[in-house]
């Protein structure tokens, strides 16, 4: 006896298609109508994905520290606001992971290499490995509020560690700059249009992520609905068995 | 001193105490860590082959090998506990958790300055290292700082891995990028310190400051978290 | 008279299953309310809520005044739970974890060799490691740093289990003596011939739920 819910309504439709419309009007801009870099060429092209990536990434962090300072501080402990901490942080992951690939591709294409220990790549390396620890916290079980208490202290020790991680290594690296800025994107000389598809991109991926939220909040509060409908038939097991 | 912090002080030195009494009855930093980072520094020693290379890299090797000890020298401090349900029965007598923090943080620190100053004196004989009087006091005040802010962060997430099963595999994870500054920070200390590779002794102070702002940071947390880490 | 725990439609969850389907009970200051049952039937469950170790996943609960809901740490400091495992510190003599028991409340070193003597860890045993003790012995060692908690509420889970005729008998004569300086008992067992004596009311427990009670 299973029923299928979808998580969409109609305001998520209407976010989705204005989110695929946003995303083509990106890609067209990206590829075809922007000019190409006079130094890089083409391969600039690879900035209107990777930096609203990590634009998204950020986002999606900063949203998952605010949503578990909330979830502390308000007395009811609504489980909406760890479920969006939760599922802002799963997106947060895969848009770091999408910003350190096509950053890695970028390098490569640039300057030939796959990785240096600059230090923004350093930090966001460590701000995947931070956020995916958080992840795996989130993963231990027991109930919803064990589970939203334990997630809100990871977030918040994140919020913390974050900006110390970050100061050290920036620290850390401008002592040990080498001559070439490492950053693709730091010599690109950006006209008009360019600099336009950049804000779209960050407009675009900001709707997306948008979209990605709600449908994957809605989806975990399925889940957990489902398995508290175990419980129900847990608890009637139970009760059934002990009558005997 | 209000009640409640003559309690926390109560709770914490017979906390300290209860757990530096346990490691000099099973002598278990001893016998067992120290050999395993000892084992550490040789191996590091096979890796990177060089002597020159390792002279230069000394310091990190330390601070690593520091690190990786301590993974287990915090996982015994809190296996001790849930052995046979000690941590539990703190905690259902309301045990004041900032005085279990306190208190087991003060001794992992100890244990954990132990084992830096053996690992140095290990350093100056395996990789020919000769830091000068200023470098000595230098390194001593980074070791000292440093092991203070990670007493406090191991503690925190120690406690976390200590609940139920199947955590005590998350501490690596979750401790050593949190101990990152760390690392970064005493290195460059002592590297400062041992003059490495043209290092001078004033550049590394700026980085026992950082060092100061981690323990700061970690031990107001870890007072705060402790308490609902150990929950269940 | 003061009701010390009262459970109403209790709940809990141990890994998504149901270790309690839905508990009332209540229970008085001074009484020893004894809980029977099978294996599983969620006697320890009971227990660790009253505790505030387990949180209640539906219904409601208080001991002593506090919601088990909301404040379910500050539960902890007038409640003493003696549950399968015994809290000891296995490195440390009966001396050494006593008197740490005691140091965290305060409690001085008269009363640290008193709870000893009662239990009869004093002597011989008191400089032996609690690795070393048998499972009775480390029994005796965890009442005794139970006694120097001075606690409110006692939660006893299988306490007379490993000790001999004469460690229980010692065992009722501090629970008696407990409850007339008021303070409350609750314990499970399967001594049920022994503890039916020592009780005031008995309760069994099965598949989660209370199915019975008899004074």
């Amino acid at each position: 006896m299973t029923t299928t819910q979808s998580t969409a309504t109609p305001t998520t439709q209407k976010l989705g298609i204005a989110t695929a419309i946003a995303v083509i009007f990106l890609v067209l801009s990206g590829l075809i109508f922007s000019a190409e870099d006079v130094v890089q060429g083409s391969t600039v092209r690879m900035m209107y994905v990777h930096v609203p990536s990590i634009w998204v990434a950020y986002l999606a962090f900063g949203l998952t520290a605010l949503c578990s300072a909330v979830y502390v501080s308000n007395r009811s402990r609504s489980l909406i606001w760890d479920r969006f901490a939760g599922a802002s942080a799963e997106i947060g992951v895969l848009f770091v992971a999408i910003s350190l690939v096509t950053g890695s591709l970028w390098g490569r294409l640039t300057w030939g290499t796959f990785w240096v220990w600059d230090a923004r790549l350093t930090s966001t390396a460590f701000l995947f490995i931070t956020y995916i620890g958080y992840l795996a916290v989130r993963r231990l079980g027991g109930t919803f509020s064990q589970r939203a208490r334990r997630s809100a202290i990871m977030a918040l020790l994140a919020v913390l560690e974050i900006p110390l991680v970050h100061f050290s290594v920036n620290l850390w690296r401008t002592l040990h700059q080498k001559a070439s800025i490492a950053d693709p994107n730091a010599k690109v000389q950006l006209d008009g249009f360019m600099l336009f598809t950049l804000f779209w991109g960050l407009v675009s991926f900001s709707m997306l992520f948008a979209w990605l939220l709600i449908h994957r909040q809605r989806l975990m509060a399925l889940e957990d609905a489902v398995q508290d409908q175990g419980l129900d038939r847990a608890i009637q097991e139970r009760r059934t068995e002990a009558g005997r | 001193m209000t009640s409640r912090m003559q309690t926390v002080r109560r709770v914490s030195l017979a906390v300290v105490r209860k757990d530096l009494r346990i490691e000099w009855s099973s002598k278990v930093l001893l016998n067992q860590v120290a050999p395993f980072s000892l084992v550490i520094m040789i191996m590091f020693a096979f890796a990177l082959d060089n002597e020159g290379i390792l002279q230069r890299v000394a310091p990190g090797l330390v601070w690593l090998a520091t690190l990786f000890s301590m993974l287990v020298i915090v996982q015994r401090s809190f296996a001790v506990e849930t052995a046979d349900g000690a941590l539990d029965a703190l905690r259902v007598a309301g045990t004041e958790p900032l005085g279990i923090f306190i208190g087991k943080s003060l001794a992992l620190m100890v244990q954990l300055l132990a084992l830096e100053l053996m690992l140095l004196a290990i350093a100056l004989v395996l990789y020919a290292v000769e830091p000068t009087a200023m470098g000595y006091a230098e390194t001593f005040a980074t070791m000292l700082i440093a092991t203070i802010g990670l007493g406090f962060v191991g503690t925190l997430y120690g406690g976390l891995g200590a609940g139920a099963r199947g955590r005590e595999t998350l501490l690596p994870l979750l401790l050593l990028p949190a101990v990152a500054p760390v690392l970064i920070g005493a290195t460059r200390a002592t590297e400062a310190a041992f003059g490495s590779g043209g290092a001078q002794s004033s550049e590394g102070w700026p980085w026992i400051g950082l060092l100061a702002v981690f323990a700061g940071v970690f031990g107001a947390v870890g007072a705060l978290a402790f308490g609902p880490m150990i929950e269940e | 008279m003061e009701t010390v725990v009262e459970l109403s439609g209790v709940v809990a969850v141990l890994s998504n299953f149901p270790a309690l389907a839905g508990i009332d009970l209540v229970v008085h200051r001074g009484e020893i309310v004894l809980l029977h049952g099978p294996n599983g039937a969620g006697k320890t469950s009971v227990l660790r809520v009253c505790a505030g170790l387990l949180p209640i996943e539906r219904g409601e609960g208080s001991v002593m005044g506090v919601n088990l809901r909301t404040h379910r740490e500050s539960v902890r400091e007038q409640v003493g739970l003696l549950g399968h495992s015994n809290g000891l510190y296995l490195e440390l003599t009966v001396t050494q974890n006593v008197s740490f028991w005691a140091s965290t409340v305060g409690a001085t070193a008269q009363e640290v060799a008193l709870a000893m003597q009662r239990m009869k860890i004093d002597g011989r045993l008191a400089h032996v490691k609690a690795s070393q003790l048998s499972a009775g012995q480390r029994r005796r060692c965890a009442l005794a740093s139970l006694i120097v908690r001075r606690a409110s509420l006692w939660l006893l889970d299988e306490p007379h289990a490993g000790l001999d005729t004469a460690g229980q008998d010692e065992l009722d004569a501090i629970l008696q003596s407990a409850v007339s300086s008021g303070a409350t008992v609750v314990l499970a067992s399967h001594e049920t011939q022994r503890s039916r004596l020592l009780a005031t009311r008995v309760i069994k427990v099965d598949g989660g739920l209370i199915s019975g009670s008899e004074s």
